[in-house]
């Protein structure tokens, strides 16, 4: 159970709050419209940003000033998934330890989660010698060793094509419900939101709210999310 | 800003810092209570700090400007010996002083080349004694300098740029409005400062070229004041002088240099398609000629001298050659012992320690040797001590020119890929281990390249401290000049310029992979 208690950021003129909880394994999208701060409450939750005021816990504990690494969060951002400079099993490896001195048996889990996300054979290779599609189930490979509870995405496959963010999204419910691990997405599209998000925060106005139902926030936008989607 | 500071601990960078302000400033501090207060500055002082000013603008514009078209037409052209040219850029700025005066006397002096063609045309003989030899050896010196750093910006513009741009068809004009002029903007003026500072506080060039009321730098006049006349007084009040000057200079460097990078590309090899047209093809080439021929002539000069000369060297030369190879590791070293923290530091919110770094530049070597002397004197013999004083000082000489290389390079990847580490845990050694060496590789074999070869070929410290048995090399062939052996001093020079050059290409070919194309 992620709960987030009366948080808020001040960046200049631009002010934040939050106060909602998701429970554990929760699929929730969270949209809003551009520049409303979705990116920031996912760097935010994720600690790279410092709070005014207000806690973060997770099932209890709070993480409001814990290091990125130690919060129980695997996340994905815009681009940047990928060292260029290591080899898709270090890249994946450093999930499991961010020293990359893994055992015979860690390098063996390494090799069978790109199998799983459809890259047999391609541990040696550089991201620069992947595909858009590739490098996503590469990053996707890394969020399945890394098996934490809650699932930050920051738009990773906004560059892919409707087919493969489709395929993308799909391979994520897998690895969610393989994991048993919950989700919280920032999307700009209603259609990703319906697809893997039955829950969705509205970020508008300065203010993140509380999760409602997608269908219905969708089916009856209030008029911040109205005039965004259109 | 609320931002938080990812992967980076800036405590060690900030006691590094403090390591080199205490060695730069406290023995400044030591040289000034040794000294009488109460003196002003003559005519012959403000003389000093007029040519040092002068001089060095002339240097560093003239360098920066010629750099620009080599640098440009070493990023877009693809030739035979590029791989080498790029290599020899280096030579001239770690090629030690001496033996590159030896070289451009050869070309430029009284009986050199260009004098020798002039009379042969019936036309007048150009001096090189004066301003105009100080500016022609600090253009020498620099030029090759300016034409890397400019290289190194044109280098991290991102391939994937060029590609868009071929992509959108720009023309000369659009590709220097979008890609070149604002990579200019933030490659030039740091150049153009770092140069500056450098040649204000050039010595060995205005000892051997210039010299007398009308080209004497404050560094000489500090020198002449401690050497000569042994006048503490004036030599503590020209090194204050000198650490204005350049402290000046240092912040311009850092009010110029700015922060933003372009984005970050992923590691394609970079190719280029803006290639065409004979305008840019014969601009290339001249560019590269001119280059290549003002770098390489008094380089084989001093070549041809020297290997004339190797047969006449006294064994004292291969003792003093395995000295100053010790001195030249054992820097290298304690620069990267400073270096590394500092930059890593400087690329977060400690943006201020670049400063402390760049007192380096500030102080004269000759300042602290005299100061460390004074120190040193009364709890043990300084005279034992030359090497290792003689290694650290040159550590710390080097660092300014090192953390120019990596602080861009630190911030690129912390800017870059820090969110990234950070959410993975991957921090402390492990991110020196896995992220910040292996993505600076590049930068951080130059930067050792540089500190290895500066310290063989330094004549600085060691001319204060050593006794008759300890020599380096330089020194070594100092003396040999001194006794008027000239061919055994150019057989030592030939050996001075191998071992550094060497030096300096081992740690260079070490660390590039992409800026050979």
């Amino acid at each position: 159970m992620l709960t987030v208690e009366d948080l808020t950021l001040r960046q200049g003129a631009f002010t934040l709050r939050a106060a909602f909880s998701i429970a554990t394994a929760d699929r929730v999208a969270v949209m809003g419209p551009s520049g409303a701060g979705k990116s920031t409450l996912l760097a935010l939750l994720a600690g790279f940003l410092d709070p005014v005021q207000g806690r973060v816990l997770w099932t209890g504990r709070e993480i409001t000033k814990a290091a990125p690494g130690d919060r129980p969060f695997a996340m994905l951002f815009q681009d940047n998934n990928m060292f260029p400079h290591l080899t898709l099993a270090q890249n994946v490896g450093l999930g499991i330890r961010p020293d990359l001195r893994l055992s015979a048996e860690q390098k063996a889990r390494v090799a069978q989660a790109l199998a799983r996300v459809g890259l047999p054979d391609m541990q040696a290779r550089k991201p620069a010698q992947l595909s858009g599609g590739q490098q996503s189930r590469a990053a996707l490979a890394r969020i399945l060793v890394m098996d934490r509870p809650l699932v930050l995405l920051d738009e990773p496959f906004a560059a892919l094509g409707p087919a493969l963010k489709v395929e993308m999204l799909d391979l994520l419910a897998e690895v969610l419900d393989e994991t048993g691990a919950g989700l919280l997405m920032v999307s700009h599209d209603p259609q990703d939101a319906r697809r893997i998000a039955p829950m969705t925060i509205l970020v508008a106005e300065g203010q993140a709210h509380a999760p409602a139902p997608t269908a219905e926030l969708l089916d009856n936008p209030p008029p911040a999310l109205r005039a965004y989607l259109g | 800003m609320a931002g938080r500071a990812v992967a980076i601990r800036s405590w060690p960078g900030a006691v590094a810092a403090a390591l080199v302000a205490a060695i730069v400033l406290g023995t400044l501090l030591a040289v000034a209570l040794r000294a009488e207060a109460g003196r002003g500055l003559g005519a012959s002082e403000w003389a000093a700090i007029r040519f040092t000013i002068w001089q060095a603008v002339l240097s560093a514009v003239l360098s920066v400007a010629f750099a620009i078209p080599v640098a440009r037409a070493l990023a877009r052209r693809r030739f035979f010996g590029r791989q080498l040219l790029i290599t020899l850029l280096g030579a001239p700025f770690i090629l030690p002083v001496i033996v590159a005066v030896l070289g451009l006397l050869a070309v430029f002096g009284r009986s050199g080349i260009l004098n020798d063609i002039l009379r042969f045309l019936g036309l007048p003989e150009v001096q090189i004694y004066g301003l105009h030899g100080v500016v022609l050896a600090h253009v020498f010196f620099n030029l090759p300098l300016a034409t890397r750093l400019i290289l190194m910006g044109w280098q991290q513009v991102p391939a994937e740029r060029f590609r868009l741009a071929a992509q959108l068809g720009f023309g000369a004009r659009e590709m220097w409005r979008v890609i070149e002029a604002p990579m200019l903007r933030r490659a030039v003026p740091p150049a153009l400062a770092v140069i500056f500072a450098i040649c204000l506080s050039s010595f060995a060039v205005a000892l051997t070229l210039g010299g007398g009321p009308r080209a004497t730098t404050v560094e000489l006049a500090i020198y002449q004041a401690f050497r000569f006349d042994f006048d503490l007084g004036r030599a503590a009040l020209l090194s204050l002088v000198q650490l204005l000057l350049v402290g000046t200079a240092a912040l311009l460097a850092l009010r110029l240099s700015g922060r933003e990078g372009f984005g970050a590309g992923l590691d394609r090899p970079v190719r280029r398609w803006d290639t065409g047209g004979l305008g840019r093809i014969s601009l290339d080439s001249v560019s590269i000629s001119f280059a290549a021929l003002f770098l390489l002539l008094p380089l084989s000069m001093v070549v041809l001298e020297g290997l004339a000369g190797v047969a006449t060297m006294p064994a004292q030369v291969w003792e003093a050659a395995v000295v100053s190879l010790g001195i030249a590791l054992v820097s290298t070293a304690l620069m990267l012992i400073l270096a590394l923290p500092i930059a890593i530091a400087a690329s977060g919110r400690a943006r201020w320690l670049e400063a402390v770094g760049l007192l380096g530049i500030a102080a004269s070597p000759l300042v602290i040797g005299t100061g460390l002397f004074i120190v040193i004197h009364p709890i043990a013999n300084p005279f034992a001590l030359a090497l290792p004083v003689t290694a650290l000082v040159n550590a710390v000489m080097a660092l300014p020119f090192a953390l120019r290389i990596l602080i861009g390079p630190v911030r690129d990847v912390s800017d870059n890929y820090g969110r990234l580490s950070a959410s993975l845990g991957v921090t402390g050694a492990a991110w020196l281990r896995l992220v910040l060496l292996p993505r600076i590789r590049a930068p951080l074999g130059f930067a050792c390249g540089l500190t290895a070869a500066l310290s063989m070929g330094d004549l600085g410290v060691i001319a204060l401290f050593a006794d008759p048995e300890t020599a380096t090399l330089p020194l070594q062939m100092y003396r040999l000049m001194g006794a008027y052996r000239i061919e055994a001093a150019s057989g030592a020079g030939l050996l001075l310029l191998v071992l550094s050059f060497g030096l300096f290409w081992l740690c260079d070919k070490g660390g590039r992979g992409r800026a050979d194309g």
